[in-house]
């Protein structure tokens, strides 16, 4: 408590000199030798915690990396989870430093809200989620049913929106978390439940039968889901930014987990690889970081493949396919920006 | 009758004689069945009334909750098979989540040992005729900081981040604080609201009426998304210690209600007295006024208490995993996912002990302490 | 004085140190002091929350946002509301829901709670121990608890549409709600409304008149009856004369819901059965401990001359009783009131779940929208204290 008012008193005092400037994130993580990311409470597969209480997902890797390029370790974040209502207000307010919590980039949040989204990690869009013994094949066949939806999310308004185009009519049922959405689902209380696509695929998948529900083929969004910044850190802005292509580049490159220890020893015959991995140039330092900040990024949890494939890929219980989340050169349309 | 009638009317001697048994209806059950539930014809239809509810709902629900139900599983389904009642095999698999939360496993020791403490604390509180009573209270007093170092860590001690906490473990946290810092802070505002000082009566009555407008949930939800923006820039306040400082502020002011109405009934003649005495206010509100102010709201400052404790449930609505986050994590989990009653009834129980306890205390306390004014 | 009469250097320090304590000895000027530094301190206090406040927005503070479109929907509103209405709009559709929840819980808990605590009171046994074990139970578990297994209950144990219980003529109960036929009333009907309100107009003025001839004559008229036939009788009687004037739009099964009629959601249903147990069990308790503040001696009084039970209930014991009911009892509406808020927890659309939930999340206008529900709640309260208030000088002890 006494420690709180004495930095209390000093920030006031430093506060005052730099009038309403907020730059210094990085400053600030360093200093307290953690990253605070911003997750979800739980969403299978892209950040949960599991039995023993660790977190884990695909969101919660590039917790991890960031952690990893800043700090050196990426066990070195303190995870905040929050639900979709108060992820914003806990960026805002300075209680997270980075968010990862599948979310959508849109122009009011960034513009009005005050964030500054990262580029986006997942593509993704909203589907429905149907019991198949309902018969149910088209979103379009949906009149009259109930929909679980999760409150403070896009996917509320688009429901709206996509409803009302359609004119057919339906009777929305609000849940806070995705638990109680599953069991207001499960147990009768709505027809339909809708949410992201991949957040419909982790949902089933810990179903108990997820053979008995099917997801209509209909997306009726863009959902770009990507990291995010509070405004106003530029630094901090660019160093969210660049880890995220780091890594979708570093599978583009072809440096993975096991090779990278190889690779990053010394130049190679690549230059991509070798600026990405700070064996030739000095990119760290543009950020604020060191030379080897990508190489402990990619160290941490593996490329975008790897993160993938290990928490949401094909082979997992959540079972995504890459889709559109391919890399540019194999048909999808992730593709990173160069690091020269 | 035939007897009387065939017999010769038996002959008493002179002297003691045995006491004959009361008449077969004005003793024993049936005498208390008669008085108690046939008294009169209202009584006899309430009866009937009320064994008929009985007899609906008490087989139904025990074969239920006892004996068609399953206590040992690994899943929902697995319960299914074995019988048709509840499925409380939940609690043997996810106690130690109910209990701790995500608390450290190796670390949980110490979160044990801060429980037997503070058990051995309360009996040495409240338990009047305890050995060494008098040197044991010192102790008492040194018991938060040592609750403290042994839960949160630092000194030596791993330091375990509060989002960890959670389950019974959570509630207990803020309950006790709650409860241990809401009194004090109480007391102040009673007489802050008793004050002849306009602005300092004033200040207290806004503070109190606001805060008991307000529902509980909208200052969780000040304290965990908004209350950054009121602190200066970049000072961090954990968001348990948050939670903590709303659910005690808000405990007070209802604490302060109560209180007030035992400043009320302690009568002007003993402060004038008091005065008389030449003792300073505050010499006289603590030897004189609210010794027997706090006595006569003794239940309402439990009830406050318990409602403290009731209401820490709400931090779910912030994203805290107390008992009914955990269950509604348990609900979400794939071995159990289906109807919710089984979880939250044993969390339900958890409640009713801790909280059926506090009241009896409470009653028990208010008999010691009355001084024979009741009529 | 001591200040104005220092005139040497060492006399100096202990003079004015002796001012400062003399005015610290004076009971007013300490007063005065304490009460400056106080209201200093306040200020300060809100002084810099407003700054920092305004340092950490970096945007406008601004009620805009209410008159654009809210863009989502509402399960269950009272009034016109589509996703195109504006957030003031879902806002009103908030405060409706909150008042209709809170005003349907006050109600029935307080017919429960009197029964509860007439239970409670009653020689016997049985009854009474029932009444106690239900009482200690629900006082000593959490209100959200119970609304979290209530709304469990009634959507896991409640049939699916397609199962539906046909609980009446027209009306289903489902686990998505209870499905009720809708009066649509054709333009006679207003005829028999208006009866009846002027019903009950007429029945206020009939007791008021009737009451100030028992007052002059001691002539009593069985003013309940008369109400009752006013009220409800004369309404009735003509609604049938008129030929039934109303339809019905009963719901039907079509696709995955019942269509038409009205309907009461489960969400409502949990939270407004929750709200009236839990509380029914505090007001019993206030009952029973009103009911037992009556001296004895007043009944027997009364019955020595000659009362009869029921009127010595009526104008002996309730009177007495309610005078000791009444002020705790307003606390148990206010807390209904605030406790709806927990509607948050099972997605009933109420204040806190609309303007305070959607709409700031939608926004990001979060001091904006908790303002405003503060502020609601804050006004709901006075609101219901004033009445009690009112009431409650209205029943009170005229002392002389």
């Amino acid at each position: 408590m006494k420690n709180t008012l004495k930095n209390a008193a000093a920030v006031v005092a430093l506060s005052a000199t730099a009038f309403g400037a907020q730059a210094g994130t990085l400053e600030d993580v360093k200093a307290r030798g953690e990253l605070n990311c911003v997750v979800t409470t739980g969403v299978a597969g892209f950040g949960a915690p599991d039995d023993s209480g660790k977190w884990a997902g695909f969101d919660v890797d590039f917790c991890r990396a960031v952690a990893a390029a800043v700090l050196g370790d990426g066990e070195k974040v303190n995870f905040v989870p929050t639900t979709g209502k108060t992820r914003f207000t806990v960026l805002n307010s300075g209680e997270g430093d980075i968010l990862f919590r599948n979310t959508t980039e849109t122009m009011s949040r960034d513009a009005d809200l005050k964030m500054t989204f990262l580029p986006v990690n997942y593509y993704d869009g909203q589907g429905f989620m149907i019991p198949s013994a309902l018969g149910v094949t088209s979103a379009k066949d949906l009149d009259g049913a109930s929909i679980c939806i999760q409150t403070g999310t896009t996917t509320e308004l688009n429901l709206a929106d996509y409803f009302r185009t359609n004119g057919i009519s339906y009777e929305p049922v609000p849940v806070e978390t995705n638990a109680e959405a599953q069991t207001n689902y499960l147990g009768g209380r709505c027809d339909v439940f809708t949410t992201d696509a991949s957040g419909l695929a982790s949902t089933r998948a810990s179903f108990e039968k997820p053979g008995e529900h099917i997801i209509l083929p209909e997306i009726i969004s863009k959902e770009p889901l990507g990291g995010a910044v509070r405004h106003g850190d530029d630094q901090w802005a660019d160093i969210g930014k660049w880890v995220v292509n780091a890594i979708i580049a570093a599978e583009e490159l072809g440096v993975t987990q096991d090779n990278i220890e190889e690779m990053g020893k010394a130049a190679g015959d690549n230059p991509s690889v070798n600026r990405l991995l700070g064996t030739e140039g000095d990119f760290g330092s543009m950020i604020g970081l060191d030379a080897k900040w990508a190489y402990r990024a990619i160290a941490a949890g593996g490329n975008y493949g790897e993160i993938f494939d290990r928490n949401i890929g094909p082979d997992t219980a959540i079972g995504l396919e890459r889709g559109l989340n391919a890399q540019w050169k194999d048909g999808g349309i992730l593709y990173a920006a160069p690091i020269r | 009758m035939n007897n009387a009638t065939n017999e010769s009317p038996p002959k008493y001697e002179l002297g003691a004689h045995p006491d004959l048994p009361p008449p077969f209806a004005t003793s024993g059950p049936i005498k208390w069945i008669r008085e108690n539930l046939l008294s009169s014809p209202t009584n006899i239809v309430l009866t009937v009334l009320a064994v008929f509810f009985l007899y609906k709902i008490i087989p139904g629900l025990a074969s239920w909750v006892f004996l068609d139900a399953t206590f040992d599983a690994a899943s929902r389904n697995e319960c299914r098979e074995l019988g048709s009642g509840a499925c409380w095999g939940f609690i043997k698999h996810r106690w130690e989540l109910f209990t701790y939360g995500f608390y450290p496993v190796d670390q949980r020791w110490r979160v044990i040992l801060a429980f037997l403490l503070f058990v051995f604390v309360v009996v040495v509180l409240l338990w009047e005729n305890c050995p060494f009573r008098k040197t044991l209270r010192w102790f008492a007093i040194g018991f938060p900081f040592v609750a403290f170092w042994l839960i949160v860590g630092g000194l030596g001690l791993e330091s375990v981040p509060t989002d960890k906490f959670g389950g019974f473990m959570l509630t207990l946290i803020i309950g006790i604080t709650g409860i241990a810092l809401s009194l004090p802070l109480g007391i102040l505002l009673a007489l802050g609201r008793q004050s002849n000082l306009p602005i300092i009566k004033y200040a207290c009555i806004g503070f109190i009426e606001f805060i008991r407008g307000v529902p509980l949930i909208t200052l969780l939800f000040v304290a965990s998304t908004m209350l950054s923006y009121f602190l200066p820039p970049r000072v961090e306040f954990d968001l348990l210690l948050r939670v903590l400082i709303m659910v005690t502020l808000f405990a007070s002011a209802y604490m302060a209600e109560v209180i007030r109405g035992g400043l009320q009934a302690v009568p002007k003649g003993q402060t004038e007295a008091a005065d008389a005495m030449g003792l300073k206010y505050w010499q006289s509100m603590r030897l004189i006024v609210l010794p027997q102010a706090l006595k006569i709201s003794i239940p309402g400052i439990v009830n406050t208490f318990i409602g403290l404790y009731k209401d820490s449930t709400l931090v779910i609505v912030i994203g805290m995993f107390d008992p009914l986050g955990i269950a509604q994590a348990t609900l979400a989990d794939t071995s159990w996912q289906g109807p919710s009653t089984e979880v939250y009834l044993f969390v339900a129980v958890f409640f009713f002990i801790s909280c059926f306890l506090m009241a009896k205390y409470s009653l028990y306390l208010e008999n010691k302490l009355h001084t024979g004014h009741k009529r | 004085m001591s200040i104005g009469t220092a005139v040497d250097n060492k006399s100096s320090v202990p003079a004015r140190r002796n001012f400062v304590s003399r005015l610290w000895n004076d009971k007013e000027t300490r007063s005065v002091i304490i009460q400056i530094i106080a209201l200093a301190l306040m200020f300060a206090f809100f002084a810099s929350l407003i700054n920092n406040a305004v340092q950490n927005l970096d945007r406008s503070f601004s009620y805009e946002f209410l008159g654009q479109p809210a863009n989502y929907d509402i399960n269950q509103t009272l009034i016109e509301y589509d996703s195109r209405s504006s957030h003031l709009r879902a806002m009103y559709v908030g405060i409706i829901n909150t008042l209709l929840v809170a005003f349907c819980g006050i109600v029935l808990a307080t017919v429960l709670g009197f029964i509860l605590g007439v239970l409670r009171l009653s020689k016997n046994w049985l009854t009474n121990k029932i009444a106690y074990v239900y009482i200690e139970y629900v006082r000593n578990v959490p209100l959200l608890l119970h609304i979290l297994l209530l709304h469990g209950i009634l959507v896991h144990s409640l049939p699916r549409p397609k199962n539906a219980l046909n609980v009446a003529d027209g009306a289903f109960l489902t686990n998505r709600g209870l499905f009720m036929p809708k009066p649509l009333p054709e333009p006679i009907m207003w005829a028999v409304i208006g009866l009846f309100i002027a019903g009950i107009l007429f029945a206020f003025l009939f007791r008021r008149w009737a009451k100030k001839v028992q007052d002059e004559t001691g002539k009593i008229y069985p003013v309940f009856w008369i109400s009752v036939a006013a009220i409800v009788v004369v309404p009735v009687i003509a609604f049938f004369i008129l030929g039934k004037p109303v339809a019905w739009d009963t719901p039907e099964l079509k696709g995955f819901n019942f269509r038409g009629g009205m309907v009461v959601r489960p969400e409502f249903m949990a939270l407004w059965f929750a709200l009236s147990l839990y509380t029914a069990a505090f007001i019993g308790e206030i009952v029973r401990a009103g009911i037992l503040a009556v001296s004895h001696g007043q009944t027997e009084a009364s019955m020595a001359l000659g009362i009869s039970r029921g009127r010595t209930l009526n104008l002996v014991v309730i009177p007495q009783a309610l005078r000791v009911i009444v002020p705790p009892l307003a606390s148990q509406y206010l807390n209904i009131t605030k406790n709806s808020s927990l509607a948050l927890a099972i997605g009933y659309m109420d204040v806190t779940a609309t303007i305070g939930g959607i709409s700031l999340n939608q926004t990001g206008r979060a001091i904006e929208c908790m303002l405003i529900v503060m502020g609601l709640y804050l006004l709901f309260s006075l609101l219901i204290s004033t009445f009690m208030n009112w009431y409650n000088n209205r029943i009170k002890l005229v002392e002389r």
